[in-house]
């Protein structure tokens, strides 16, 4: 099943020598032995993109869902109130301040969660709950929204407005897996809170970095960058402060190793 | 490894007349898009296409051979090519896309297909990735100001531009102007001096002028789709090629040229790592291989 799911991500480029076969078996091994993790779903200020990204994956969703973890917490995923213990903790928004209920459950997710993973660019960054500043109904008072990481400890950060089911999906895998070299990067950006498309600006222009890819600007979701004379230009008014477009600049930070195994090169 | 991982190296050429005039060198990559294209292995590609300004390119989608064919040639300054992909995606629907890209454009579409955090359902789509050589790249004005105030002649004026031979080379209607590499340096593009790739190591199918003769190319055939793609192309005629021994100057040249650029831009690395400034890249005590690409 794992390998099925591996081949449809094309994880298992090439199984280039010995060493990736073996770590295949006990990767079927490890899944067929050790009991099911339990993931729950917690949904905090965000829109629910991020859950719908997670069910675009429905090619593997169904196997991945019933065979393969225990969903025991879920808005609409499960008939239950109050929070188990679990494994892993998707957290899906930001958390508000001003709003009693939300900053207590997301410190008693902390505590019943092995893993508590930033789910989206709402609770990685803040993302456009960003710009909140009050003042609407039904609770005027709600104006202070922050990245999850902000109040409890992270261990993963996915961001994405939403993430992109491929990457919800590789992510799930190399949990299963216990896949560290591929979730390092996930775990670096859980202090990548303060995210905003001018960070292109200051961390790779300024910084002498950039070399005109393209690439900010294709990975932008709300397409509030342009290329202009071979930079990213920022429409700071189409930004959502998701972080997407420095994560995915080659010139942030380079994953070299991965590639090479993914490539095959 | 300085050339990467590679199957075979050959030296090689378009067989086509027409690609042969306008093309840079062999033609390699404007007769593999248009034959991947023709043979449906690609739906369309991505290519530096002519902008406004002759030498300032646009990315562009090319759906048609003829398309492939107007963006032949080099273009030394930036076409951010890697923003279209999206596009050719999405505006264009295609589900197979070809592209050509230079070493730091093919590691931003590497790096989308390992970590596509918010790019969704682009990385599946990118059939054909064939990357050209490049040593630096210049920001147009750069390009404009060395052509106009050192070579004396005016960038509308000049036909081609080309690299080589420690020179850099327009050629207008009835002229042919040099001036040594030594000077343009300083022009190029800050960000290149760290860069540690000069063979586009991470594509399908790598290519460049260095290592054979003039109107040839040195090709690199990487993963098994860009070998593939290559070998089809031979086998139908499209391209002709000889072993890389039997030409001159040969892989030589191109190992010493790309050993260079990375042990210079690894001293650049290195300095930048003692000033505290931040590069995505490791310094050099702290690596096994020094002229890894990381
Ligand atoms: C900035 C730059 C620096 C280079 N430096 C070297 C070098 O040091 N040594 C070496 O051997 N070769 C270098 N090359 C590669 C070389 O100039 C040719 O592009 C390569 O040999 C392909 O030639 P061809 O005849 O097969 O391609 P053609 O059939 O002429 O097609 C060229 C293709 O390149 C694309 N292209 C043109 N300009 C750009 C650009 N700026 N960015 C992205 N794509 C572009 C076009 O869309 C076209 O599809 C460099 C290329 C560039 C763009
Ligand atoms: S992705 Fe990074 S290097 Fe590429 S154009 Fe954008 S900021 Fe520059
Ligand atoms: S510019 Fe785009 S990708 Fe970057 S943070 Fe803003 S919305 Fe996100
Ligand atoms: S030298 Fe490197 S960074 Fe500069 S344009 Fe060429 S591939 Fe890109």
């Amino acid at each position: 099943m794992l390998a099925r799911i591996k081949e449809f991500l094309g994880m298992e480029s090439k199984p280039s020598d010995a060493g990736e076969v073996v770590s295949k078996e006990e990767v079927e091994k490890v899944a067929e032995e050790k009991p099911k993790p339990k993931i729950g779903y917690i949904h905090l200020s965000g829109c629910t993109g991020d859950v719908m990204s997670l069910s675009e994956n429905y090619d593997i969703l169904a196997p991945l869902l019933t065979e393969m973890v225990d969903i025991v917490y879920g808005q609409t995923l499960v008939d239950r109130w109050d929070i188990p213990e679990m494994d892993i903790a998707l957290v899906e928004g930001s958390v508000c301040l001003q709003d009693e209920h939300s900053l207590h459950e997301i410190k008693e997710v902390r505590e019943k969660a092995g893993l508590v993973v930033a789910f989206g660019s709402c609770a990685a960054t803040g993302c456009f709950t960003r710009y909140s500043r009050g003042g609407q109904q039904a609770q005027p008072a709600h104006e202070s929204f922050v990245p999850i990481a902000d109040v409890v400890n992270v261990d993963l950060s996915i961001p994405g407005c939403p993430p992109s089911p491929e990457i919800i999906a590789k992510t799930v895998v190399a949990v299963l897996n216990n896949d560290m070299d591929y979730l390092q990067p996930m775990m670096d950006l859980v202090g990548y809170t303060e995210a905003c498309g001018c960070d292109l600006q200051l961390k790779i222009v300024n910084q002498a970095l950039c070399i005109g890819c393209g690439t900010c600007a294709m990975a932008c979701q709300t397409r509030a960058l342009d290329m202009t004379d071979g930079r990213p230009e920022l429409n700071s008014d189409r930004c959502v402060k998701c972080g997407v477009c420095y994560i995915q600049c080659p010139r942030s930070w380079w994953p070299m190793e991965r590639i090479k195994k993914d490539t095959g090169l | 490894m300085v050339l990467g991982t590679y199957k075979e190296a050959l030296s090689a050429r378009s067989t086509d007349k027409q690609i042969q005039k306008i093309s840079q060198d062999g033609g390699i990559v404007t007769a593999l898009l248009s034959f991947a294209l023709d043979e449906k292995i690609i739906d369309g590609a991505v290519v530096a296409g002519p902008g406004k300004n002759m030498w300032k390119p646009e990315p562009m989608v090319a759906m048609t051979s003829d398309e492939i064919l107007a963006a032949a040639g080099t273009k030394y300054t930036f076409s951010p090519n890697v923003w279209a992909l999206k596009e050719a995606v999405r505006q264009y629907g295609l589900e197979k896309v070809g592209t050509v890209a230079i070493p730091c454009q093919t590691m931003g579409i590497r790096k989308m297909q390992s970590y596509p955090f918010g790019v969704r359902f682009v990385a599946d789509k990118i059939a054909l990735l064939i990357g050209v050589y490049c040593m630096e790249n210049f920001p147009f004005e750069s390009l404009r100001t060395f052509i106009s105030e050192k070579m004396g002649v005016s960038p509308d004026l000049v036909e081609k531009m080309d690299i080589g031979k420690g020179k850099f080379w327009v050629y207008t209607a009835d002229e042919e102007l040099s001036i040594p590499l030594k000077e343009t340096h300083g022009y190029e593009q800050n960000g290149c001096n760290v860069c540690l790739d000069y063979v586009a190591e991470l594509a399908d199918v790598s290519t460049g002028s260095v290592g054979s003769p003039d109107g040839w190319s040195t090709v690199l055939t990487r993963t098994d789709a860009g070998e593939s793609v290559f070998k089809l192309a031979v086998d139908a005629g499209l391209i002709e090629t000889k072993p890389m021994e039997n030409v001159k100057p040969g892989m030589g040249l191109l190992e010493k040229l790309a050993t260079d650029k990375k042990t210079k831009n690894q001293k650049t690395i290195d300095d930048r790592i003692a000033m505290g400034l931040p590069v995505p890249y490791k310094a050099s005590t702290e690596k096994e291989d020094p002229l890894a690409n990381y």
